[in-house]
């Protein structure tokens, strides 16, 4: 990790309060892992103070790309930076998703996304394409779901659920996800064809085991670690907490683990599910 | 033209001897461990640990931040793993960097705590100083000793026969007057006054009606409290002999100086490494330049150095 200086390339709206913001650095491209975050000085000056933590959603060369929504001031400045100026940022930090265990290649993935939480699962679907990741994505209604071209290109099954039913599943992304696990037993299953929501196929065949990989919206992520817990499943789960440092100084972002506190920037974001206290 | 020398930016706080007078503050630092990818921590005058107390501690509620305009909210609660495992997990780091080591201390309940660390702190030569942090906003008290004169007085005079020591007073700035407390320290004995910690603070979502901190109310710092802070230490510098360490919002080498023509001996970046996590760095790269450019070969010639507006 380090404090660099980052060309924009391009910083545009993707949808509604979406935007894409793609940088040049070799050096973030170099080391990312899927989950890590960088931490962006959106002003030259002091106001707002604070650095603004965002995930990175994809590498490609020597570019790097994070997704954010314009929530605040900090993010309706970032929108207003121009491609060519610089950005000051500190990066890749945090601790990613495991997506190299030795098991990995045997277990089925599977990616539950709530809004803006797909933003690194994008990365990381990229790092698991080989093994066919299932993805649920979660959001209030059709406008609201991201990256769902960008997940079907990597080959993945896509799955979408609206809290309106504007488009897929009408419900919760957790509820589906409870659906999809459900029909399909975890040792034994063979063939699920099972029309969950409009009638995508879900996984084909080997008598694979699931992972979960999640980000999202606090609840949600805290539903995917009870439902891993009744499924004996492992969960990682990628954690959101207001920053200060983003490199574990602070320790502002603190959240509650069976071994104490830990910290969201510096030990997470990502933690197992079964690490965490609810 | 005549080559210049060198500025030397040697300062001695009580008998402690710095190479340049730029710390970290505590709290804003980690154990140093946490920047080491991001400056060379050999570099710093000296560090300032996070807050030791007796017992470990796990801290308050999250959020435990905020963000306020120029400025931030914490309530971290002093998190931390108590004095044996400070001792035994993040001293031996610290020991290596082979600059001066200031570890801040706290007590949770009563003073008597203070007595305790130091008489522990002070069996370790690599402890270089011991700061009292007698005015953590977080510790939900109803009056920080540092607010009291008697009890700084009182504290500052348990601790000082237990330590020869450089001792460090961390002042709260939440005071009607701060000359009046940086006196008492001075009284009992204390070495320098850090000057200032934050101040009360609290911030509401008006969304939802409710505090944006978990512990409802925590310690503003930042920008924002500077003016504050240059005020204090120059007040403080203008009654008191022991050397001040000023802070509160230091952010560059400009928001620094202010600190120094006020009158303190020594500054410590505290928010800003937040940010740019090489603040410190470059500050001391920066006061050395204004000191060339100034002509100053100590920082005697810039402490305290205030002049009039019409002079």
């Amino acid at each position: 990790m380090a404090q660099i200086k980052v060309k924009i390339i391009s910083n545009s709206r993707v949808s509604g309060n979406y935007r894409h913001l793609e940088f040049e650095s070799g050096l973030i491209a170099k080391h990312a892992i899927a989950g890590q975050f960088v931490n962006i000085k959106v002003v030259d000056g002091w106001e707002p103070l604070l650095r603004r933590p965002l995930s990175i959603h994809s590498v490609k060369g020597q570019k790097v790309k994070v997704i954010y929504e314009i929530l605040g001031k900090g993010t309706q400045i970032l929108s207003t930076r121009k491609p060519g100026e610089f950005l000051d940022i500190l990066g890749p930090l945090g601790n990613g998703f495991n997506s190299l265990s030795p098991n990995t290649h045997h277990l089925t993935p599977i990616l539950i996304a709530g809004g803006i939480g797909v933003a690194p699962l994008v990365f990381l679907a990229e790092k698991l394409k080989l093994s066919k990741p299932l993805v649920l994505i979660g959001a209030m209604s059709k406008k609201q779901i991201l990256c769902l071209q960008e997940f079907k290109a990597l080959g993945c099954t896509v799955e979408l659920a609206t809290d309106d039913g504007s488009v897929g599943f009408k419900g919760r992304v957790t509820d589906l996800l409870r659906i999809v696990l459900e029909q399909t037993p975890l040792e034994t299953r063979q063939k699920s064809r099972s029309a969950v929501t409009s009638g995508n196929l879900f996984l084909t065949g080997q008598a694979k085991r699931v992972e979960l990989f999640s980000c999202g919206p606090h609840p949600m992520l805290k539903a995917v670690a009870q439902i891993a817990g009744e499924h004996k499943i492992n969960a990682q789960l990628s954690l959101e907490e207001h920053m200060a440092c983003g490199i574990g100084a602070c320790l502002g972002c603190v959240v509650a683990t069976k071994s104490g506190y830990k910290t969201v920037c510096k030990d997470g974001p990502v933690f197992s599910s079964e690490e965490l206290v609810w | 033209m005549v080559k210049q020398m060198k500025p030397n930016l040697n300062v001695k706080i009580g008998n402690l001897d710095l190479k340049n007078p730029v710390m970290v503050a505590s709290g804003t630092f980690g154990y140093a461990r946490e920047f080491e990818d991001f400056m060379d921590l050999k570099k710093l005058g000296a560090i300032v640990t996070k807050t030791i107390t007796l017992k470990a501690r796990q801290g308050n509620l999250t959020p435990r931040t905020c963000e306020t305009p120029a400025g931030m909210l914490n309530s971290i609660g002093l998190e931390n793993p108590g004095i044996d495992k400070f001792i035994q997990e993040k001293l031996p780091f610290l020991r290596k960097l082979g600059i001066p080591v200031i570890v801040s201390i706290a007590a949770e309940e009563t003073p008597n705590e203070f007595a305790i660390l130091v008489k522990r702190l002070d069996q370790i030569s690599e402890v270089s100083a011991m700061e009292l942090n007698i005015s953590c906003p977080n510790l939900q008290k109803n009056k920080l000793i540092s607010q009291d004169v008697k009890d700084t007085l009182e504290l500052v005079s348990v601790v000082r026969k237990l330590t020869s020591k450089c001792l460090i007073a961390k002042l709260s700035p939440s005071v009607t007057s701060i000359t009046q407390i940086a006196l008492a320290a001075q009284s009992g004995g204390a070495d320098a006054v850090a000057l200032i910690n934050t101040l009360g603070g609290m911030s509401i979502d008006v969304h939802k009606r409710t505090p944006k901190l978990g512990a409802w109310v925590g310690g503003l710092s930042g920008p924002a409290i500077r003016p504050i802070a240059v005020k204090m230490v120059w007040e403080a510098y203008n009654k008191i002999k022991i050397p001040i360490i000023g802070m509160g919002g230091i952010m560059d080498t400009e928001s620094a100086l202010e600190f120094f023509i006020a009158g303190a001996t020594a500054i410590s970046v505290g928010t800003a490494n937040f940010i740019n996590p090489q603040t410190s760095q470059e500050i001391i790269t920066g006061l050395e330049q204004y000191m060339l450019k100034n002509n100053m070969q100590n920082l005697s010639a810039l402490t305290g150095r205030l002049k009039a507006c019409k002079a």
